[in-house]
């Protein structure tokens, strides 16, 4: 096949997967994008193969078989609820590839037309240098992400006195450690770069916490993404470049999307955030002692049958107790009752971006019931009933009334507007910024204390009668 | 003698000959490299006049930012995370890097590289196009 036709083809998949990611912008038009994306994987991968390099296919089609089977495998028996660790170790996945090739193309420069070995030229090695960098801190970045959510490493942050300077220090050995493989090409210096990378990416996640993971999941997206970018400069690749700036633009917008939603910066997320002070202030305020209004099923079923809207807004906590299917079948009962039934989801519910809408997509709750914060936050004010169901932080009016917080500023879903605020929680524990929530103690407020799938098959019970 | 004259004449013939076909193989050559020149100037030309093909990749790079800026603010929130799986699944393409490396005949350090690289590109490209497709196959309209 000729350079000029395989450009072409390049390009061709390219434009599949532009078309891909603009598929998603409305579920109807979402699965056919997702069709359109692995036209165009196949499109490279023929591409490639029918390129005069590649002789011997054997050990590629053991490759891709191997890969494509555990993928498979590992991709139809997932349970939706583990989603956010699967990601991540996909993740890493594509950081250790990214390591892999730019290592292949350290040792036979010719396969990839870049020279000869102790002759490749310095842009492609700063090229070389970044995609192997930043492949290598998205593996091990990634595998912390994957231990975190999974449960294998410990959710609190790890952190210790001169953090930041030792990942200073890193990451400038880093960059001392590049420049002296582009001088002189040092096989040496290439893998001691990889291995300072691999140390970066476990320093810079472990001090981060499980409820900051949607930022993390999503950062180190973007990270893979540009480690495919850094490869495709090596080899010269415009569907390497095109798709690794296509992921990394998607990582980093889906950043600050969740970065808003907690009025936080990046830079205070990665650096240190709620931790230390979240500690100080449940010290502080240990005002255990004012009194809340506790319920039974029996009476949120009795409310809520009697409520003409009922706004439900689910949390982390819900995917924890796997409660969205008993959650459904009581908005179901409510539905057939004639009640309007809607969810709220704040952008950080859950620990990915669009966690939640996708559980509750799982349960089959159609997704026009599904809305934004900003499309139904001014709809609480005239609702009967807000039923929040393992979500805290985010409904917390301090974030607004009180300076001293430190959520303050952060965009919350309004249920303290609500005729009546039904409150499913297992205790009166604190939220992950370890700050107590004003609305437990409001008068329109009634606590459901106990585990949110019960809760909610009691209701469903009781509504039954 | 006319013997020995003929021979004489042969072999002047021969030397003669000799040395035109080595005239011969002298033009050829400057030929041919007269061509390669003109290949390599042409070449050079193709490239845009000695842009480098690290400028020229930095050129679709902003591009696709670009695009990917306008693109993926236009996915609704609610499809956030298919779309991390699409975007995981798509990163995949440096399998294109490891199939290089992999193609080669003989086995060696680099081959071995390109071998893993590819089992991990797969299990990705397969891993997240197929979980997307889970998760987008859940989301249905109200009936």
């Amino acid at each position: 096949m000729s350079e000029n036709l395989s450009a072409f083809l390049y390009l061709v998949a390219s434009v599949c997967f532009i078309l891909s990611l603009r598929g998603l912008s409305s579920p109807e038009s979402a699965r056919t994008g997702n069709i359109l994306g692995m036209v165009g994987m196949a499109i490279a991968i023929f591409t490639t193969l029918a390129s005069p390099a590649v002789l011997s296919y054997t050990t590629i089609i053991v490759g891709i078989l191997i890969g494509g089977a555990i993928g498979t495998v590992i991709a139809l028996k997932i349970q939706m609820t583990a989603l956010p660790q699967l990601v991540a170790a996909f993740h890493s996945l594509v950081g250790l590839a990214a390591v892999f090739v730019a290592g292949a193309a350290l040792y036979s420069p010719g396969a990839y037309g870049i020279g000869t070995a102790g002759n490749i030229g310095a842009a492609s090695l700063i090229e070389m240098g970044l995609g192997v960098a930043i492949g290598a801190i998205t593996f091990t970045g990634s595998l912390i992400a994957f231990g975190k959510l999974q449960g294998i490493v410990s959710g609190t942050p790890v952190r210790f006195k001169g953090q930041h300077m030792l990942n200073l220090a890193i990451g400038i050995a880093i960059v001392v450690f590049g420049v002296i493989l582009v001088v002189t090409e040092s096989h040496t210096a290439f893998w001691i770069l990889v291995a300072l990378a691999l140390v970066l990416g476990v320093t810079l996640i472990i001090p981060i916490g499980g409820a900051d993971m949607p930022v993390v999941v999503s950062m180190l997206n973007s990270y893979s993404g540009w480690a495919a970018c850094g490869i495709g400069f090596t080899l010269q690749n415009s569907a390497l470049i095109i798709t690794g700036a296509l992921v990394g633009a998607s990582g980093a917008i889906l950043s600050y999307i969740m970065c808003k939603g907690m009025n936080r910066s990046i830079f205070n997320v990665i650096f240190g955030g709620f931790g230390a002070e979240g500690e100080a202030a449940a010290g502080a305020g240990g005002d255990g002692d004012r009194s809340v209004k506790s319920g039974s099923a029996d009476d949120a079923s009795f409310i809520m049958k009697n409520a003409s809207s009922v706004i439900i807004v689910p949390g982390y906590g819900m995917a924890v107790a796997q409660a969205q299917h008993a959650l459904r079948e009581m908005a179901d009962i409510l539905k057939a009752e004639g009640v309007k039934v809607r969810y709220a989801i704040h952008p950080v519910a859950g620990r990915m971006p669009g966690h939640m809408n996708v559980l509750l997509a799982e349960a089959s709750v159609p997704y026009d019931d599904v809305l934004e914060m900003e499309e139904i936050n001014r709809d609480f004010g005239s609702a009967d009933v807000a039923f929040v169901i393992g979500a805290n932080d985010i409904t917390n009016p301090a974030a607004k009334t009180d300076p001293a917080s430190p959520i303050f500023g952060m965009p919350i879903l309004e249920v303290e507007k609500a005729k009546t605020v039904l409150f499913v929680k297992r205790g009166m524990s604190a939220g992950y910024a370890g700050i107590q929530n004003e609305l437990f103690f409001k008068d329109n407020t009634m606590m459901l204390f106990g585990d949110a799938k019960k809760m909610c098959e009691e209701i469903v019970m009781h509504l039954d009668n | 003698m006319a013997d020995q004259s003929v021979a004489q004449n042969a072999n002047e013939l021969r030397d003669a000959a000799l040395g035109l076909a080595e005239k011969a193989a002298k033009l050829a050559d400057s030929l041919a490299s007269g061509a390669s020149d003109a290949a390599g100037t042409a070449a050079v030309a193709v490239q845009g006049s000695g842009v480098s093909p690290t400028v020229l990749g930095l050129t679709v790079f902003v591009l696709a930012c670009f695009v990917g800026y306008y693109v993926v603010w236009k996915v609704t929130p609610a499809l956030h995370s298919p779309l991390m799986a699409v975007t995981n699944a798509i990163s995949s393409v440096i399998i294109v890097g490891a199939l290089l490396a992999a193609g080669p005949v003989e086995m060696n350090f680099s081959k071995m590289m390109g071998f893993i690289a590819v089992v991990l590109a797969s299990v990705n490209i397969f891993g997240g196009f197929i979980v997307a497709q889970r998760m987008l196959h859940m989301f249905k309209k109200k009936k």
